[in-house]
């Protein structure tokens, strides 16, 4: 956030701010913040800006946040079973980093007048989602390769160009984010690597991930741009830089000579290198999966949500204890200042 | 606890609920999602948001890196150290109540900074110098 004159929820449309009922000054910044993004500007938090556009960012920024937040139990299931030391230290540095993404995201969000505690809310209660591809389970080791290699590679192809999103705050949050996901990736492609040129049961294992997770990782692309009616204003406004399908193009062609390196095979039949179009082919997703798991039947969803009230309850008193300690301290400081 | 009322809004591939990859993380609604909550969740206890401020290392001056909710200064400073130099990005914290940051104008617009616009003689590229003049 970026000081303290926030307009309330309601007061937010230009017309109300108009001298005299002219509807002036609410076309100037209209205006100005069309000419900003135009130029590719950054539209900073304290801008006018449209009330859509406004809303848009907060559902984005906060699904992204609650996202990074649910992604801490899919990996956190594996940290007292990590195979050595090395690899306990980096799950629990990365589980750290989506805490921290987390907060990145729910910080930028609260710039544009939302308020976390909601935010959170309304993650609780449904009515905000996350991700669907959390709702998947880590049922190996090997899924903690596949999940770095895979989602995590996936979320830097949507995440990079979000670097340069038209809203500052969440365009500089995603720098942060970015930097650390790298390390994400990595960490997961050598864990499927080492397990790949083991024994044949942990090449087996690393397989059985990859044939999991794969389809998955395409859906976090979200459905094709035909069927993607609200992407055209988000592409206007500088949200959002390309479309769902290319990114997933890109993708894919990133990830094929990934998996040979690794050894390992994609899931998909019908993957080809197509000399024409210079991509790779790749076949048909079933979008009625990704539908499914969004309206809560996936194979973790009650699991994920259950986990989440319950750790938000269970530090409840931990966040009232350090409330209450402050106020204490503020009303000693106060009663001493009197004294004196 | 009481719950606002939950409809969720049900997804179908004919798609009168968008999704979108900008999600970061995977693809996310885009419609028939609530961006605000109902009022009567406004009367909680919240912790205050405190600005962080990082030196990135001796030499150099702090600079605004985001924000974080604490319920004191010093939970402030800790949680500063935890969220924004997991990898030595800082050799010193700074954090502020957000609410004591005082701002040029409530938009970041021109008029403020409008009578530096036209002094082009502040700097030193307004000047000729004559050919062969060295050290100017």
């Amino acid at each position: 956030m970026y000081g303290n004159d926030f307009q309330a929820p309601g007061e937010h449309a230009p017309e109300e701010t108009a001298i005299d009922g002219s509807r002036i000054r609410a076309h100037d910044l209209d205006a100005q913040f069309q000419a900003i993004i135009e130029g590719d500007g950054r539209i900073e938090p304290r801008d006018a800006m449209p009330e859509a556009y406004r809303k848009t960012l907060i559902r984005q920024i906060a699904q992204h946040a609650h996202s990074e937040i649910i992604g801490m139990q899919p990996e956190g299931n594996w940290i007292s079973r990590a195979p050595s030391l090395r690899r306990k230290a980096i799950l629990m540095a990365k589980v750290q980093d989506e805490a921290g993404h987390g907060l990145y995201l729910y910080a930028a969000a609260e710039t544009l007048g939302a308020d976390r505690a909601d935010l959170l809310d309304m993650l609780h209660n449904g009515r905000q989602k996350y991700s669907s591809i959390f709702n998947y389970p880590t049922l190996t080791w090997a899924d903690m390769g596949a999940i770095g290699w895979l989602v995590d590679g996936a979320a830097i192809v949507n995440q990079v160009p979000l670097c340069r999103c038209s809203y500052g705050p969440y365009a500089r949050a995603m720098i942060r984010v970015c930097k650390e996901e790298s390390f994400h990736q990595r960490q997961g492609f050598e864990i499927l690597h080492t397990l790949s040129h083991g024994t044949p049961e942990q090449h087996a294992m690393a397989q059985d991930a990859v044939d999991r997770w794969w389809w998955p990782s395409l859906m976090m692309f979200g459905p094709p741009d035909t069927e993607s009616p609200n992407s055209a204003q988000s592409m206007a406004w500088g949200i959002k830089r390309f479309s769902n399908d290319d990114l997933r193009q890109r993708f894919v062609d990133m990830t094929v000579p990934q998996a040979e390196a690794l050894g390992l095979t994609l899931p998909d039949p019908d993957l080809t290198w197509n000399a024409e179009r210079g991509h790779h082919d790749f076949g048909e997703i079933d979008f009625t999966e990704l539908f499914e798991v969004i309206k809560g039947n996936g194979p973790c969803n009650r699991q994920r949500m259950e986990q989440r009230r319950g750790s938000h309850q269970d530090g409840a008193w931990v966040r009232d204890a350090a409330a209450a300690y402050a106020e204490k301290q503020t009303a000693r400081a106060a009663g001493q200042e009197t004294a004196a | 606890m009481t719950e606002p009322p939950f409809e969720p809004a049900e997804p179908t591939l004919a798609g009168t609920q968008d999704l979108t990859a900008a999600g970061g993380h995977g693809a996310v609604p885009t419609s028939g999602v609530p961006t605000e909550q109902a009022p009567a969740a406004a009367a909680r206890r919240e912790w205050p948001l405190w600005e962080v401020f990082v030196r990135a290392k001796r030499g150099l001056s702090h600079v605004h890196v985001g924000s974080l909710h604490a319920p004191d200064a010093a939970m402030a400073v800790r949680n500063a150290r935890d969220l924004y130099t997991r990898r030595q990005e800082g050799v010193s914290i700074w954090v502020l109540p957000a609410g004591q940051i005082t701002a040029s104008s409530p938009d970041e617009k021109d008029a403020f900074f409008e009578p530096a616009g036209d002094k082009i003689y502040r700097h030193p590229t307004f000047y000729d110098v004559p050919e062969g003049v060295e050290h100017l």
